[in-house]
């Protein structure tokens, strides 16, 4: 049998923020792209994301905030990943957000965004290519 | 990477446990390297059909035992799907409150597709998380397939939890995993129908009366209501109970180590490993390919497609 690694990703809500019809339909995507998706459920802070991450040796994180405080929640994760040496899990985002928020985000390591109008092959597509197996 | 799961380290057991679902080469060496240190931890099994509340329940075992000093490692297996290959695993959501407690250990697991099977890939998992300290580990499956069945019969343990109303679901899960049931719980009981599914069990239980008789051990059934806390503290009662009486009959909690066990054990693990081999070699030289192209040409039955895969390479002729 062919020795490949299978994609493991998690998708996490981080915050206040009780909208997850989005990152189930995501999560359902990644799922039948052949991934195994981690769903953590709503509420989450940054450090147990990132723990859970961790527990669960995921290649990508993607978080979905639609609460509007992504600016604080999204860099956090980076930087908390860095801080457990797993900075090499790749963080993406998904939500409703300003031109320039996205701009920032992106400076601080969010590798991709993905906005309303985003298509699930579009999103399913750039994991592909982006992630790979640790 | 032995010594850093033996101290414990999170990314390395998580790493670890990876490369066992992903059937990495070294694995083995790493297992063999752990196996001295396994053997502590006590093992339980928890299955039933979905949505009966297991994962609920598990959460809520990891609290008391926790208020117990004790750590805990989590194992949370979900299927896998048939048509893309990709699960979603989503136990974890009704225990992510324990992710910041350095005590507890959860993963989640797909069931795959595995050659090994993923009775050996758990087990292999359950030893690193005992290798790792914990002293607690549950393993968490839904209790549909023989794979399912042979997972929790790894455990210490068994708890089977049921809910009311499911009457038909309790006779279809009573072929195979009723008889591994070491405690059964019943949750969401305030729902009707509970003394009726109460009923149900202890008919099951009483007809193998003869077995009480002569030492066994009964199992109890408990009404809980895991959302709530209610019968949980029962539930871990229970359990040590049994602990007990494995301890009273076998003589330790290394039940794992009893002749029969170990004989199942291995006899699984060499035939998971044969057909792993063998699979890789026909895929080496393409042979595997080959028999299914001329099975879809028409050229060659599978019956004796399989024959000249597997024949030859135990010595043995065609025919």
């Amino acid at each position: 049998m062919e020795r490949k690694r299978k994609l493991r990703v998690m998708v996490a809500k981080p915050g206040l923020d009780g909208h997850d019809r989005g990152a189930r339909i995501i999560a359902r995507a990644y799922r039948d792209a052949g991934f195994e998706v981690v769903y953590t459920g709503l509420h989450q802070t940054p450090e147990e994301i990132v723990e859970a991450a961790i527990q669960e040796d995921v290649d990508m994180i993607g978080l979905s905030s639609l609460a509007g405080a992504h600016k604080y929640l999204f860099p956090r994760v980076v930087e908390l990943l860095t801080e457990r040496g797993a900075g090499d899990i790749v963080v993406c985002g998904g939500g409703i957000f300003p031109d320039d928020d996205i701009k920032m985000l992106k400076k601080t390591g969010i590798k991709e965004v993905f906005t309303p109008g985003s298509s699930l092959k579009e999103i399913v597509t750039w994991v592909e290519e982006n992630v790979k197996p640790r | 990477m032995a010594k850093k799961v033996i101290a414990g380290d999170v990314r390395n057991v998580a790493r670890l446990i990876r490369d066992i679902d992903d059937g990495m080469p070294g694995v083995r060496e790493v297992l063999k390297e752990l196996y001295p240190y396994t053997g502590k931890a006590k093992v339980i099994g928890i299955t039933g059909a979905p949505g009966v509340g297991k994962s609920t329940l598990v959460d809520q075992m990891i609290a008391h035992i926790r208020e117990r000093n004790k750590t805990v490692g989590v194992l949370a297996v979900d299927p896998t799907s048939p048509f893309s290959g990709g699960a979603i695993l989503g136990d974890r959501v009704r225990m992510q409150r324990h992710s910041m407690d350095e005590g507890v250990f959860i993963r989640s697991m797909a069931t795959r597709g595995h050659f090994g099977g993923l009775t050996q890939s758990t087990r292999s998992a359950i030893d690193v998380l005992d290798a790792m300290g914990k002293d607690y580990i549950l393993v968490e499956t839904v209790g549909v397939g023989q794979d399912e069945v042979d997972v929790v019969k790894s455990a210490h343990t068994t708890i089977i939890v049921v809910m009311p109303g499911m009457g038909d679901d309790i006779q279809a899960l009573k072929a195979g995993i009723l008889e591994v049931g070491d405690i059964f719980v019943i949750n969401k009981a305030d729902l009707d129908g509970t003394d009726k599914t109460m009923n149900h069990l202890r008919l099951m239980i009483n007809m193998d009366q003869h077995k009480y008789e002569e030492g066994g051990w009964r199992p109890p059934i408990l009404k809980a209501q895991a959302v709530f806390d209610k019968g949980v503290i029962e539930l871990l009662k229970e359990i040590d109970r049994h602990g007990k009486f494995l301890k009273e009959t076998w003589g330790d909690l290394h039940f794992r180590k009893r002749k029969d066990k170990v004989r199942e054990e291995l006899a699984e693990m060499v035939k998971a490993r044969l057909v792993e081999e063998v699979i890789d070699k026909l895929n080496e030289n393409g042979a595997f390919n080959e028999a299914v192209d001329s099975i879809v040409e028409g050229k060659m039955d599978p019956y004796t497609a399989c024959d000249s895969l597997v024949l030859p390479k135990l010595g043995l002729s065609i025919g």
